[in-house]
């Protein structure tokens, strides 16, 4: 019987934002307790306020580098309430969208390839040295390439919308402030066929990781629970950029269903725990223990009848077909589902290049003033709420935001348990191969802490490990 | 009005009597930096950007008058070593988070940072001003975190719209524009007014209400070059 002990993950790598892990093993090196911290701290909620409400798309985007397109557009949802838009004008809401669909591609091939390949191509115990998209470029450098290419597909059409990749200005209150020229349409026309075959590939990339490695795939991190996004409000479709929020359970029955955005704090309750800056969201009627729920690509496999283009349709339904038909509960089949999303944007993006609104000159819609507002949006990692209020001089008095790694918490921290439980315990020795199989499933929601707490920082990961009696006795520091 | 010329870094320029020596500069397409002065304003001599060098001695161009003869000195590594300080220093004495400002691309402070190479406002302590926006009025807002003392809206209220809206308070380092009453919507302030209008505020310190990020970016004024360039342009014809 050896001495309890605490390890800690920190800093996590290869996620967006800064956190750690730490686990608690007793003196038979069984995990007692594990827990995914967010340690940063940023304060968007508060110093928004007071600042006029068409600023406020511009500075929430400054929340991520990785995903500002997600929050410039959820807040514009909710300052188009404010104004008293409830319908964009179409060149409007199209340039939104093909904002949107070039900001969730390029995000999802980032942590695809980026992040989480190395894991996937090399294996979860491959040396730290070998986990990174270097060794992927090395090893399949033609992999590698159209990691990047595709990339700068996504970014190249935020450029086109947004006036830069990172934190430009398009969408502005009850509208956006440029169309797609003919030239720019036709530039990004000529490259689609590519993009999308290349797509394809990486799809076929996941789908047959997880149907190869079907065991270590269900075995992983997985567990039931409540699933929640966007979904087209006519027919239940999959929907990135607008639609009523829908949960279901883990059996695939709704919860609620068709719920307008604006109502979702009648249904969401946020909890507050001390150890880590983040909140844990769960679904009121069902309480803290059962309510908890989980987004991302996967919950919206889970929660959507279907997808309306194509080869994303039947892409989701092979993926659907693992499970029957009933919400697949596998973390590692997220990457997938991520890549189902990459198609879907593609065909999308396509279809939007075809329409002739993009290049229409109606921009900007207005109406009666209103008090309050919320934007919801599915960004690539999930559900993203942003609610506001907004006094008679412009200026914001209120603001709640509600990220997608929020929702997700619970659903992170049960999975660290979980591995933590299944590759630590009992062991002596704890390896970095170990550790690593605990970032592999909190990787698998691709996490954006800095979004999450709202914070300002780098990321890394620290696991800790602690004593029976809460002392610290080994931690594993990795710098950002 | 008789004519004659004197030298701006070597180069003839042709002048009027009476003219500045920024003045003929302008007409003959030498760019001389400035933020204080403004066409159609009273000249100022405040913000010093536009300091150049003659007979061993420093004046503001925008206010010294042209001799014949007179050999000065303008785009030195000194003079705008000098110029890119006095920026920094306006950097630092407010707060001017340009990636959040809706003046950005339009602003002649972060324009004028470009031009002078200041890549890094690292020298000096920022003194972090506190600053409450003043949105009281139904059109305007005033964000005085971005105010650079310059005095353009105080001239141009006085001499242009007849108001004096704005004018100096404080003294030293705590000199700062503020308006003639306890807020914007105690003052007669009208969205129209030339000193609201969008070429007066080299800033983002006064807004009008409701239009900003309109432009799209690579639209923005100083998207299309550096600031200067149009008066550059008139030489090069």
């Amino acid at each position: 019987m050896s001495e309890p002990r605490l390890i800690e993950i920190s800093p996590l790598t290869r996620v967006e934002g800064h956190g750690k892990v730490t686990i608690h093993l007793n003196r038979d090196n069984e995990v007692d307790e594990a827990r995914l911290h967010i340690v940063e701290f940023r304060g968007f909620e508060r110093f928004i306020r007071g600042r006029l409400l068409w600023e406020v798309p511009v500075i929430v985007q400054r929340l991520c580098g990785i995903c500002p397109v997600s929050h410039h557009l959820a807040a514009a949802k909710a300052m188009d309430q404010i104004v008293g838009v409830d319908e964009l004008p179409p060149t409007a809401e199209k340039m939104r969208r093909l904002m949107h669909y070039g900001q969730v591609m390029q995000s999802h091939v980032l942590h695809f390839f980026h992040l989480a390949a190395p894991d996937i191509l090399f294996g979860f115990d491959a040396p730290a040295e070998k986990r990174n998209i270097f060794e992927v470029l090395r090893q399949r450098p033609e992999l590698g390439r159209r990691a990047i290419f595709l990339r700068k597909f996504g970014q190249d059409i935020i450029e086109a919308t947004a006036g830069k990749k990172i934190h430009g200005t398009g969408a502005i209150p009850g509208g956006i402030n440029r169309n797609l020229p003919v030239e720019t349409r036709d530039a990004f026309l000529a490259r689609i066929d590519e993009m999308q075959d290349w797509a394809m590939d990486a799809l076929a990339l996941a789908r047959d990781y997880t149907l190869e490695h079907a065991l270590l795939v269900r075995g992983f991190a997985s567990f039931p629970s409540n699933y929640m996004s966007l979904v087209r409000e006519a027919d239940g479709a999959l929907d990135l950029y607008h639609g009523s929020l829908r949960a279901v359970g883990a059996d695939g029955e709704p919860i609620f269903d068709r719920l307008a955005y604006s109502g979702y704090h009648e249904k969401l309750v946020e909890d507050v725990r001390s150890w880590s800056y983040m909140k844990f969201p769960f679904i009121k009627e069902l309480g803290p223990e059962a309510g908890w729920y989980r987004v991302g690509p996967l919950a919206r496999m889970n929660t959507v009848d279907f997808i309306d283009t194509p080869e994303a349709d039947a892409a989701r339904d092979e993926l659907m077909a693992v499970t029957q038909g009933s919400p697949n509960n596998s973390i590692l089949v997220n990457h997938w589902a991520r890549m189902i999303e990459v198609l879907h944007c593609l065909e999308k993006i396509r279809e939007l290049l075809h329409d002739p609104d993009l290049q229409g000159s109606d921009l900007q819609a207005s109406g009666e003033r209103r008090e309050e507002g919320v934007g919801v949006i599915e960004a690539p990692r999930g559900n993203l709420i942003h609610h506001y209020r907004v006094d008679e001089h412009d200026q914001v008095t209120y603001c709640n935001l509600i990220v997608s790694t929020t929702h997700n918490n619970e659903g992170m921290n049960k999975a660290v348990k979980d591995v933590a439980v299944k590759h630590l315990s009992g062991h002596e020795q704890i390896t970095e191969g170990m550790l690593n199989h605990v970032e592999v499933a909190i990787r698998a929601y691709d996490p954006c802490l800095s979004c999450a707490t709202h914070a300002l920082g780098q990321m890394p990961l620290q696991v800790e490990l602690f004593d029976a009696d809460g002392a610290l006795v080994d931690s594993r520091t990795r710098e950002a | 009005m008789s004519g004659f010329t004197f030298t701006i870094d070597g180069v003839d320029v042709p002048a009027q009597d009476g003219q500045t020596i920024m003045e003929a500069a302008d007409a003959a397409g030498v760019y001389i930096p400035r933020l204080c002065d403004h066409q159609g304003l009273r000249h100022q001599g405040g913000c010093r950007v536009c300091t150049v060098k003659a007979a061993g001695r420093s004046f503001s161009a925008c206010t010294q008058p042209a001799t014949p003869g007179l050999q000065v000195e303008n785009e030195t590594p000194h003079i705008n070593k000098l110029r890119r300080d006095l920026v920094e220093m306006l950097f630092h004495e407010g707060n001017h988070l340009c990636p959040i400002c809706e003046a950005s691309g339009n602003c002649e402070l972060q324009a004028m940072a470009y031009r002078l190479d200041m890549t890094a406002p690292t020298k000096f302590p920022y003194l972090e001003p506190s600053r409450a926006l003043d949105a009281s009025h139904p059109d305007i807002a005033l964000d005085t975190n971005r105010c650079i003392s310059c005095g353009r809206c105080i001239r141009a209220s006085q001499d242009i719209d007849r108001k004096g809206i704005f004018g100096y308070v404080g003294r030293g380092i705590r000199r700062r524009v503020a308006v003639d009453g306890a807020d914007l919507a105690h003052t007669d302030a009208q969205v129209t007014d030339h000193a609201i209008s969008d070429d007066v505020c080299p800033v983002g310190c006064i807004i009008r209400k409701r239009v900003g990020f309109a432009t799209p970016i690579g639209e923005r004024k100083f998207d299309q070059g550096l600031i200067g360039h149009e008066i550059e342009e008139r030489g090069d014809d």
